[in-house]
């Protein structure tokens, strides 16, 4: 039997499809680029099926692929898209703190159970939305770190940046992130009532 | 003496590195005594949870918060892979 038996491409995209798609589209939060990297996927696999070691699963093997191209994805960016003078400001957002360097206005509190808000579709929705509205380097970074996952050491790789400076672009994002978070979910579920 | 500046930046730091340990000790005490900077600390480490999470339930459970591959998507990758 040949080595590849145990691949069935013609059932990759019912069978893998929308995994690999819900994959890309975690990191990558466009649709198109999403759908092009999955078939670019598919192709590079067929390609290279007489590489498939029967080591780990048609799945693993797959999603591994994936990686790859979503790897590239973001260092063909960080190339086209070089750091916006933004993106290292010293200070993430010059209403949060005076002069001296406390809290203008600190951080309000979110009550409840924050813990659970990933059961709700609507709080992870404005989470998708909050990471868009970052620049690209900033919610590149941080999806790198926090959803895929990578270390820093990688990341300064992928997008060609010193570590002292992903360590400014990672605080810039959460504290961004974390800014919209309170203005559009928690200031304005403790406005209902809820 | 830290300001809160200073400890914003720290702090997420310290959720990818190890901080040198007059840092780390310099950033705890800060905490002690600031309500604010500890309650960004909550925030951060929170948000960490809530994506990592979200992650676990997209990828293992069937995600819910995209509507899957489109049939036209779908469509034409079928094709390309017929032609290839």
């Amino acid at each position: 039997m040949a080595k590849s038996a145990n691949l069935d491409p013609s059932e990759w995209v019912d069978r893998y499809g929308d995994y690999l798609f819900r994959f890309a589209m975690l990191r990558l939060r466009d649709r198109s680029t999403a759908e092009d990297l999955v078939q670019e996927t598919f192709l590079a696999a067929l390609k290279g099926r007489s590489s498939f070691s029967g080591n780990s699963s048609e799945s693993t093997w797959l999603v591994g692929i994936l990686k790859h191209k979503i790897m590239d994805h973001f260092r063909h960016q960080a190339r086209e898209a070089p750091l916006e003078d933004g993106d290292l400001r010293e200070q993430p957002d010059p209403s949060s703190f005076d002069r001296s360097g406390h809290w203008a206005s600190g951080p309000t509190d979110w009550g409840g159970n924050p813990a659970d808000l990933y059961r709700e579709k609507k709080f992870l929705d404005q989470l998708t939305k909050c990471l868009a509205g970052l620049s690209p380097n900033l919610a590149n970074a941080f999806t790198l770190r926090e959803i895929e996952g990578a270390d820093t050491g990688e990341i300064c790789k992928v997008l060609n940046v010193t570590e002292t400076n992903l360590w400014v672009i990672l605080h810039r994002a959460r504290m961004q992130l974390r800014g919209c978070l309170e203005t559009h979910w928690f200031k304005k579920s403790a406005g209902k009532g809820s | 003496m830290l300001s809160c500046k200073d400890v914003t930046q720290l702090l997420s730091e310290a959720m990818d590195r190890s901080l040198p340990l007059g840092k780390r000790i310099g950033v705890r005490l800060h905490l002690l005594i600031c309500k604010f900077c500890a309650r960004y600390e909550r925030q951060l480490l929170q948000i960490r949870e809530t994506v990592r999470r979200l992650v676990e339930t997209e990828e293992t459970a069937g995600g819910t918060l995209w509507e899957p591959l489109s049939e036209e998507a779908r469509a034409r990758i079928r094709k390309s892979l017929r032609i290839s």
